[in-house]
């Protein structure tokens, strides 16, 4: 194993933590203001310091951990679900008209820019962070589905393959029974940078205003709201801004790290 | 060694030399915060337009003076009749319009006639509308009649929807405004800036500047990054309040800070439940705490009201005493309106930072008394159509920018739907007072009636902030109306 992979698991772990600490308790309420407290730096009281409206920045990162794992977990989930089926269908019925509509309909959500659509369906649908998530979560739906039709075509020309299909199994029990199994370790590693994607995409869109609403917490809006304070309380954002940055990064680390672990091809040249 | 070291210098120096020669030039790069829509300030609503344009460009018969006082314009006096319903306005001699017309009695009539008419697109017609006929004497004699007395009507043509306009240039004055200001109206590239040269034939005191040119900003961020980089000249409304003690402390910039005519408000909707039920709109006026927000969203910047009024009108009444903070008893009269455990609503929030974070605090406020507010971020396009126009929603936060506006609580048709017909009728009976006395005690009945009545959340009184080179004289400190009036503005060097 290599130390990247623990470090990138170290790293998302201790996000995924805070999160899970953030439902039951975090050190102060975030949704009580106490303007008094304001852009105080960080101390022992506040470890983080106090935002524009004295709310502790901690309690807030971990708050936002807890949005921003949320959105992109479920992004990610919306476009495994879909994707993955949707490719295994195309490549069971490889060069057949279905397998051109699927991947024609792929190509047509590639086309378009995710962010710029993303922010389309914010902005006709409502911003809130349930809209966010179906806006990410449809730009996943292709990533997988062309990554798993790939794999699975190459599969479908394997000797046991071969033999399954003598047996008389029916394309959708190969498709459930050999290909998918034989894939799995692809679509988590894919899965993993698609989370970080996800993450980062999620910032974009509440920094720009179109994810969670206040009072929710959210690394995106806390870096848009200490904008124009960066030069009397740079702590204020640098608090969400390195929470982004060594979440993706720990999400990239992981799934390079896991690519390797995976990868029996690969484990075997590098040994 | 030494001579090597002088070489390098020498080009340097002449940069250095020509690049201030440059900035000697007696021009202004001004900023503010919103791009005006058209050039019309007649026919648009935007403040933009009068921000660029009032006495710049345009003059009215009267106008208003930085410090709020009404004085002469384009008339130069005027008679008014003893029943107070015939002004006879006397026009100045030799004023001409930028494209070389006159401007004459003529101009003047077909002004006025045009802004009351029924199709007229004029944003306040209200000002006009006791104007029963407008005749012409002679070129520099118009006699205004009026339906009835108005005590406010040379206040009324002050304003920047009032100004003169001439029939010869009137139909393109939305991309090219031709006035009689003390500026000429030169460029615009839309979306970047409007560019105003002196007008070397004005009638008054010409102006000092040579040229100006007005630039948009409304992003904190690149607002400051602007005045650092010293892009611009001056911010007038520099939309970010947290930057402003950097800027006073750094010796290059002067900070103005100064008062407005804008009473910044939490607006109920007052025709929808449950704030047709006064106790609901009481409870929500307690549950209010003015100097969080006023810290919170403007970082100390802004005067406590606890009506719709401006605090610096000597006819202002402090009601704050009506709307105290207290969360307990705004709780008992949620109770006692059949709401014990609170409702659900929604906050509506224009871009500004006095809404949108305003909001964030107000919604936290309202959620210590039992009150869910679900703030919706809009753009200002979207709080018009469905904020203003549709009057789709429960609660919304905006500033009143207008002069003595509190008239718009006659209209029941305004967007917080109140119009209650008493305070119609007190409405009535100031339009009707011409008595200095009579009419400050009138208006401050109204102050208290809509107090009373708490038919909105009143907050604060907006503050302007004004960053602007320290070698610049002349900028207006407050905003009495919506203006950057830059016929005073010159360097001092």
């Amino acid at each position: 194993m290599k130390k990247t992979l623990w470090i990138g698991l170290g790293l998302t772990l201790l996000f995924l933590l805070a999160a899970a600490v953030s439902l039951l308790w975090t050190p102060f309420d975030i949704e009580s203001l106490d303007i008094r407290n304001k852009l105080r730096p960080p101390d022992a009281q506040n470890w983080l310091g106090t935002d524009h409206f004295g709310r502790d920045i901690l309690s807030m990162v971990m708050s936002g951990a807890r949005t921003s794992i949320a959105v992109a977990l479920v992004a990610v989930g919306i476009g495994m679900g879909l994707g993955v089926p949707l490719g295994l269908w195309a490549a069971a019925r490889r060069g057949a008209w279905l397998d051109e509509m699927i991947m024609r309909g792929n190509d047509l959500i590639f086309a378009f820019p995710s962010l710029v659509i993303a922010i389309l369906i914010t902005a006709v649908f409502g911003a809130s962070a349930v809209n966010a998530i179906i806006a990410i979560g449809i730009f996943n739906i292709p990533v997988f589905a062309r990554l798993s039709r790939s794999a699975a075509l190459s599969l479908w020309q394997r000797d046991f393959i071969l033999a399954a299909r003598t047996c008389g199994k029916s394309a959708f029990r190969i498709s459930y029974e050999h290909i998918l199994p034989n894939m799995i370790n692809l679509l988590i590693v894919q899965g993993t940078i698609q989370f970080s994607l996800g993450i980062l995409a999620e910032a974009a869109l509440s920094y720009i205003g179109l994810g969670a609403q206040p009072p929710v917490a959210s690394w995106g809006r806390m870096l848009a709201d200490a904008q124009t304070l960066v030069s009397i309380a740079p702590h204020v954002a640098l608090a969400p801004g390195m929470a982004i940055v060594l979440m993706v990064l720990g999400l990239n680390l992981l799934g390079d790290g896991l690519r390797d672990w995976l990868d029996p091809k690969l484990r075997v040249t590098r040994a | 060694m030494n001579n090597q070291f002088i070489k390098c210098l020498a080009p340097l120096a002449l940069a250095a030399w020509a690049g201030m020669a440059a900035a000697q030039d007696n021009n202004i790069n001004v900023a503010i915060q919103l791009e005006p829509p058209n050039l019309d300030p007649t026919g648009g609503a935007a403040q933009a337009i009068d921000s660029v344009l009032y006495s710049n460009v345009f003059e009215g018969l009267t106008r208003f003076l930085a410090n709020g006082a009404v004085t002469a314009g384009l008339a130069k006096d005027w008679d008014i009749s003893d029943d107070g319903l015939t002004y006879t306005f006397h026009l100045r001699d030799g004023v001409s319009f930028h494209d070389g017309t006159a401007m004459d009695a003529d101009d003047v009539k077909f002004s006025l006639d045009r802004a009351r008419a029924e199709d007229s697109t004029n944003a306040q017609k209200g000002l006009f509308a006791d104007i029963a006929d407008v005749s012409v004497v002679d070129p520099t004699t118009v006699v205004v009649t009026l339906s009835r007395p108005n005590g406010n009507f040379l206040f009324n043509m002050a304003w920047g929807d009032a100004v003169i306009v001439a029939p010869e240039s009137i139909g393109d004055i939305a991309s090219n405004p031709i006035g009689t200001g003390a500026f000429k109206f030169s460029d615009w590239v839309q979306g970047d800036r409007i560019e105003l040269v002196r007008n070397p034939d004005y009638w008054g005191d010409k102006a000092l500047l040579d040229a100006a040119t007005f630039r948009f900003i409304s992003d904190p961020t690149a607002a400051f990054a602007a005045v650092m980089a010293e892009d611009v000249d001056a911010f007038v409304g520099f939309p970010a309040p947290e930057n402003l003690a950097q800027f006073s402390s750094d010796t290059r910039f002067q900070v103005l800070v100064g008062n407005t005519e804008g009473e910044t408000i939490l607006a109920m909707n007052n025709g929808l439940a449950p704030f047709d039920n006064v106790l609901v709109r009481q409870a929500v006026a307690l549950a209010i705490n003015r100097q969080e927000i006023i810290d919170g969203a403007m970082f100390g910047l802004g005067t406590p009201i606890g009506t719709h009024f401006a605090p610096h009108n000597p006819a202002y009444k402090d009601l704050l005493a009506l709307s105290p903070h207290d969360p307990e008893r705004a709780k008992a009269l949620l109770a006692e309106a059949g709401y014990p455990d609170g409702f659900t609503t929604t906050l509506k929030l224009p871009p500004p930072s006095y809404a949108r974070r305003g909001g964030e605090i107000i919604a936290a406020q309202l959620r210590d008394v039992g009150i869910t507010a679900e703030i919706t971020n809009l753009e200002w396009a979207q709080w018009l159509e469905e904020v203003f126009r549709g009057k789709d929603y429960g609660l919304t936060i905006v500033s009143h920018t207008e002069p003595m506006d509190i008239g718009i609580y006659a209209n029941p048709d305004y967007y917080f739907q109140y119009g209650d017909p008493e305070f119609a009728a007190i409405m009535d009976r100031l339009n009707a007072e011409t008595d200095p006395t009579k009419r400050q005690l009138l208006l401050q009945d109204a102050q208290t009636k809509i107090a009373e009545d708490y038919v909105n959340g009143y907050l604060f009184e907006l503050a302007v902030a004004t960053v602007a080179k320290r070698e610049l004289n002349g900028l207006w400190l407050n905003q009495p109306t919506a203006a950057v009036d830059l016929t005073a503005v010159h360097w001092a060097r």
